[in-house]
């Protein structure tokens, strides 16, 4: 009886493993297609496609737009996010649990609508599409989150901290950049790196709130127009790739804050 | 103001004007790009879409033309499906992993099991598209085998969109199923047994009622974030069948009616907080 469930288990695990690498593995084998076609049968191997990806200024731009506003996106929303965590955390505010709240709302209200209501904000006062418009709305996004990461490592070990240094007379600038930010590092990398793989993988608000410049899933969305295409996977293969190294990252930063 | 830290002790004197200062920017922002766009919203959501002043036009549109009563119906079901399938394929998963894996696996096995939820969600569902066309990998199984004749239609189908969604889910849910049975202190389960449960007993009175909760919170998240979702429906359902995303992308997208995309916008909303208020008292987000 035992074994039988253990064998059923194994099987299990292994079809959903299956059923989850499926669309990964056809991206990336047929990223490597010779033929101007990813289907099947596979008569690679061939770079040509990644070559075609990394000769389109088009997609390389778009690249370069995406990281530019996942760097700036998530150190703003960072910022933000760990002085509000410090600030609730540290003193009484008065109706301090609504307006921890209000910062947090935006993570229960889909993308679609943060980018409608963007839309429908900045036509109403002229402002123009541009990356900047959608930086804005990642900020949105990230904020709560990064608020919610920092706020929930704050606990009374670093509060003693901070006490200590206080006593020994540092004023309040001091207290924050050399005790609290240092001891607080692994969460606001944490929050840092989650922003990162959120903006950079961000479509909807991106494609609401810009125009000619843009950032890559939006480029990737224009691609596929054109169907079935060995170039958009080989730009999806190296899509994954980056998110890969940023998950990485992230892990370790968890990681590091778990002893071991 | 008194000062206090959360754990109860005084802090020295700080002026009222710190705490506020390094509250107020995100206050202001969330204010400022969350707050006031839905304000904007709402009022657009009562203007017509050729000026003029204050109209439920767009509101009535949506409640007496049954096309768009449709892409709601549309909506609740292929949410209420992906939900319903993601939660029973990931629970077992998730079980497997926490309790079948051994321990010194289980990280790396996790990680693997998320790893693509971290691909590009445009990618992702473009990689169906691939697995699912008239000429993608099963179908070329399926005839190259001599199992059908005629390649299956699959994709711009709703089978097509709620495989994407139950992809992206199933991982999400393993995640928050796992890290909840890991949760669980293992001295439930040796009680259980020794008050004389068997194995099934134990997970069907003890491990199930003491989880649920974890899934009750994956499970709005699911609801929440596949009802919003424009990106999967859109690329694997096509155009055959709309869902509320397709239909409020598709009012600024052809005709830039942003009244009646915000009136839309409002009303997928408004379904989105009756859920939450429909299952807030399991929802009980806790600092850690």
């Amino acid at each position: 009886m035992r074994r039988i469930v253990r064998i059923a288990a194994w099987l299990y695990a292994l079809a959903v493993y299956g059923f989850i690498f499926l669309p990964v593995i056809v991206l990336v084998l047929f990223s490597l297609q010779a033929t101007s076609f990813p289907i099947p049968p596979f008569t690679g191997p061939s770079l040509r496609w990644y070559q075609a990806v990394l000769s389109d200024t088009r997609l390389t731009s778009a690249l370069v737009n995406s990281l530019a506003v996942a760097i700036l996106s998530s150190a703003a929303a960072v910022t933000l996010g760990f002085l509000s965590a410090w600030g609730f955390a540290r003193f009484t505010l008065p109706s301090s649990t609504l307006l921890r709240g209000l910062i947090t709302l935006p993570l229960t209200v889909s993308y679609l609508i943060i980018g409608m209501g963007l839309l429908v904000l900045f036509n109403w006062a002229g402002l123009p599409k541009s990356l900047l418009a959608a930086g804005i709305g990642h900020v949105v996004i990230n904020l709560p989150l990064c608020f919610a990461i920092i706020y929930s490592q704050m606990g009374d070990h670093q509060i003693n901290i901070e006490r200590a240094a206080r006593d020994l007379g540092a004023p309040e600038w001091k207290v924050l950049l050399l005790i609290t930010v240092p001891v607080m590092a692994p969460a606001i990398f944490a929050g840092f790196f989650l922003s990162m793989t959120f903006s950079w993988d961000e479509f909807v608000i991106s494609f609401l709130l810009t125009r000619f410049d843009t950032t890559l899933p939006v480029e990737i969305w224009n691609l596929l127009r054109s169907g079935l295409n060995p170039k958009t996977n080989a730009v999806g293969s190296l899509v994954f790739a980056v998110s890969i190294v940023l998950v990485v990252l992230f892990e370790l930063t968890l990681l590091r804050r778990t002893p071991a | 103001m008194s000062t206090v830290t959360n754990s109860g002790r005084a802090l020295p004197r700080a002026g009222r004007a710190l705490p506020w200062a390094l509250v107020t920017p995100a206050l202001g922002w969330t204010l400022l790009f969350f707050v006031l766009p839905f304000i904007a919203m709402g009022f657009s959501s009562l203007t017509a879409h050729d000026g003029g002043g204050f109209t439920l036009a767009n509101y009535s549109q949506f409640f007496t033309d049954p096309s768009y009563w449709r892409a709601m119906v549309n909506s609740l079901q292929v949410t209420a499906i992906v939900t319903v399938v993601s939660v029973l394929l990931a629970y077992p998963f998730a079980w497997i992993l926490a309790e079948q894996v051994p321990e010194r696996w289980q990280r790396l096995a996790l990680m693997l099991a998320v790893l693509p939820f971290w691909t590009s969600y445009v990618v992702r569902s473009y990689s169906w598209l691939l697995v699912l066309a008239q000429n993608g990998v099963i179908n070329r199984t399926l005839t190259g085998l001599g199992l059908v004749g005629e390649p299956l239609q699959l994709a711009n189908t709703r089978f097509a969109t709620v495989t994407g969604f139950v992809h992206f889910f199933v991982m999400l849910l393993t995640l928050t199923i796992f890290a909840n049975l890991k949760q669980l202190s293992p001295s439930y389960r040796k009680a259980a047994a020794d008050l004389g449960a068997g194995p099934v007993r134990t997970f069907l009175h003890v491990v199930l009622p003491l989880t649920l909760p974890g899934i009750m919170v994956g499970a709005f998240l699911t609801f929440v974030l596949c009802i919003g979702d424009y990106i999967t429906p859109q690329i694997l359902g096509g155009n055959n069948e709309l869902l509320m995303p397709q239909l409020v992308m598709m009012q600024i997208g052809r005709r830039g009616d942003f009244p009646l995309a915000s009136a839309l916008s409002i009303i997928l909303m408004a379904v989105v907080t009756v859920a939450y208020l429909a299952c807030a008292r399991w929802l009980k987000i806790e600092r850690a």
